[in-house]
């Protein structure tokens, strides 16, 4: 109690907990959205305060700025389908049918339970247990890399990271698929100022995800968090219209949406057919191998969260060519 | 010295972001509230920046405090830009000319 | 640590506690909530729960370094979501275009 930064603690928290609460409870849900996305934010600050840059770092750039604008530009499309754009007395899309009070009533009784559960669970539980600390502390001069929540990501648990990869392709496959033949909402025209500012950071975004994935090997940041911020360039050039996707682009997508999969899988096969195990890379090219694999991971990370951002595949419609 | 010089602009930046935030509490309409929030927050901002980078130990950490206060500083001019432009595009009763 | 005595308030205990309300308030909303998009919104708001609390059990007391491979499991989690999330949103739009079309 006597370390004043502890009242920063508690107001965070409060916070943190409040906007959730507000962000489900808003009847607009647009603001609803941004209220979302200030809480993701504050989330981060608080992973900073518990000491996970690397996590605030994800959930800042991905977890709250992708995950946003992806919520925003769906909020857009159903507005636009159901003709209420520019009517902020639309409040929700999906029109609310009444539920069932005893319904209502078990679904608390649910969640009571369930939340009640996990708190007996955390409160019981021994704080600052033996995690992997130790183990990984041991191993880190063998990964070839300095950064341990690094070496965790790309060769202690190399297989996590291949999946993960996996996923974020069978997710644009599968928008690709779930949105073909859609007409696409109009979008948002953003005017000139906004296009000075995207020329304006674009460069600097492009260093900044750049130096994110570069330093990782040694400091928080990496291939995820250097993607998310890569594909904020993806995001400006299509809201500022400086991009506009075509379908002879696709071929390019394509590719680059398996290279980042296609070249972790083939650094595994690769190393396992040297005789070691996959992933378990000799250490002399440790550090070469992890960086590869990183870079070629970003930037199919950066142009997979793009695409998943721009939706609809790009294909010829009959009134105008592909516009996205 | 500097390190209170410093703690003095930061507390006069915060000082600055409460007024601000007072402003988008308590203004009647989008504009004021706009006005309140990117004047207010604009010299918050370049006080906070300003204190922190008395506090800094290195050229490099004043080089991106630098970038950071300028990054912000032109995304919040952008916001409040393309909010202000929306709403005088898409609220009734708002004057457009 | 026993129940019925006050814990030791921590930063690890405080934001846990946030965790497993966060997450608390995502169930409920993922249950309750009636418009689409607000629900998934609320499994969103329950997986940043889980990661809260992930993230409270890598940290140690400084100066102790927190434990790396939890952190990891958050990243790994957050890319997921957000894979997740992108299909829901896609299917909520096909489904909202479908639904508008047989209205008309």
């Amino acid at each position: 109690m006597t370390d004043p930064i502890l009242i920063f603690d508690l107001l965070l928290a409060a916070a943190v907990v409040a906007l959730a609460v507000a962000s489900l409870s808003v009847r607009d849900l647009f603001v609803a959205i941004v209220l979302f996305i200030t809480f993701g934010l504050l989330s981060a600050l608080a992973w900073v305060r518990l000491a996970a840059p690397d996590v605030a770092l994800a959930e800042a750039a991905i977890g709250t700025g992708v995950t946003g604008a992806l919520l925003l530009k769906t909020l857009h499309h159903l507005r636009y389908v159901t003709g209420t754009l520019n009517r902020p007395e639309a409040f929700s899309v999906t029109p609310a049918a009444p539920v069932p009070a005893p319904v209502l009533w078990a679904n608390a009784a649910f969640c009571g339970l369930i939340t009640l559960g996990l708190a007996v669970a955390f409160l019981g539980a021994p704080r600052s247990g033996p995690g992997f600390d130790a183990l990984v502390a041991e191993a880190l001069p063998q990964s070839g890399v300095e950064h341990p929540v690094t070496a965790v990501l790309l060769s202690f648990r190399a297989y996590d990271t291949l999946m993960e990869v996996v996923v974020l392709l069978a997710a644009v496959i599968g928008v690709w698929q779930i949105e073909r033949g859609l007409s696409d909402a109009p979008a948002p025209v953003l005017g000139e100022v906004f296009q000075g500012f995207a020329r304006l950071t674009l460069p600097a975004i492009v260093v900044v995800g750049t130096y994110l994935l570069w330093k990782g090997a040694e400091a928080p940041g990496g291939a995820f968090q250097g993607g998310a911020v890569l594909a904020a360039v993806g995001l400006l050039l299509l809201l500022s219209r400086l991009y506009v996707p075509q379908p002879s682009h696709r071929g390019v997508a394509r590719w680059a949406f398996v290279l980042g999969t296609g070249v972790f899988a083939g650094v595994a096969l690769l190393v396992a057919g040297g005789g070691r195990v996959a992933f378990e890379y000799p250490p002399e090219h440790a550090k070469t191998l992890i960086l590869l694999i990183e870079g070629l991971v970003t930037i199919s990370i950066a142009v997979t969260l793009a695409a998943l951002f721009h939706g609809r595949e790009p294909v010829a419609l009959r009134t105008d060519g592909g516009r996205g | 010295m500097l390190d209170i010089l410093g703690a003095a602009l930061i507390g006069q930046g915060t000082v600055f972001f409460v007024a601000g935030t007072v402003g988008l509490l308590r203004f009647p309409d989008i504009f004021c509230r706009l006005h309140a929030l990117t004047k207010a927050d604009g010299l918050g901002l370049a006080l906070i920046a300003l204190g922190v980078a008395l506090m800094a130990d290195g050229v490099g950490y004043l080089v991106r405090i630098a970038l950071i206060w300028f990054f912000v500083a032109v995304a919040g001019a952008t916001c409040g830009h393309l909010i202000a432009r929306y709403a005088r595009r898409t609220m009734p009763g708002v004057r457009d000319d | 640590m026993m129940f019925g005595t006050m814990p030791q308030l921590t930063p690890d205990l405080i934001y846990g506690v946030t965790g497993i309300a966060v997450f608390a308030i995502g169930l409920v909303g993922a249950l309750c909530a009636q418009d689409r998009l607000r629900r998934v919104l609320a499994l969103k708001l329950c997986s940043v729960g889980a990661g809260f609390v992930l993230v409270v059990a890598a940290w140690r007391v400084p100066p102790a370094a927190p434990d790396p491979v939890p952190h990891a499991l958050v990243i790994t989690g957050i890319v997921v979501m957000v894979s997740a999330t992108a299909v829901a949103l896609a299917l909520i739009r096909r489904l909202q275009t479908l639904e508008t079309e047989d209205d008309a």
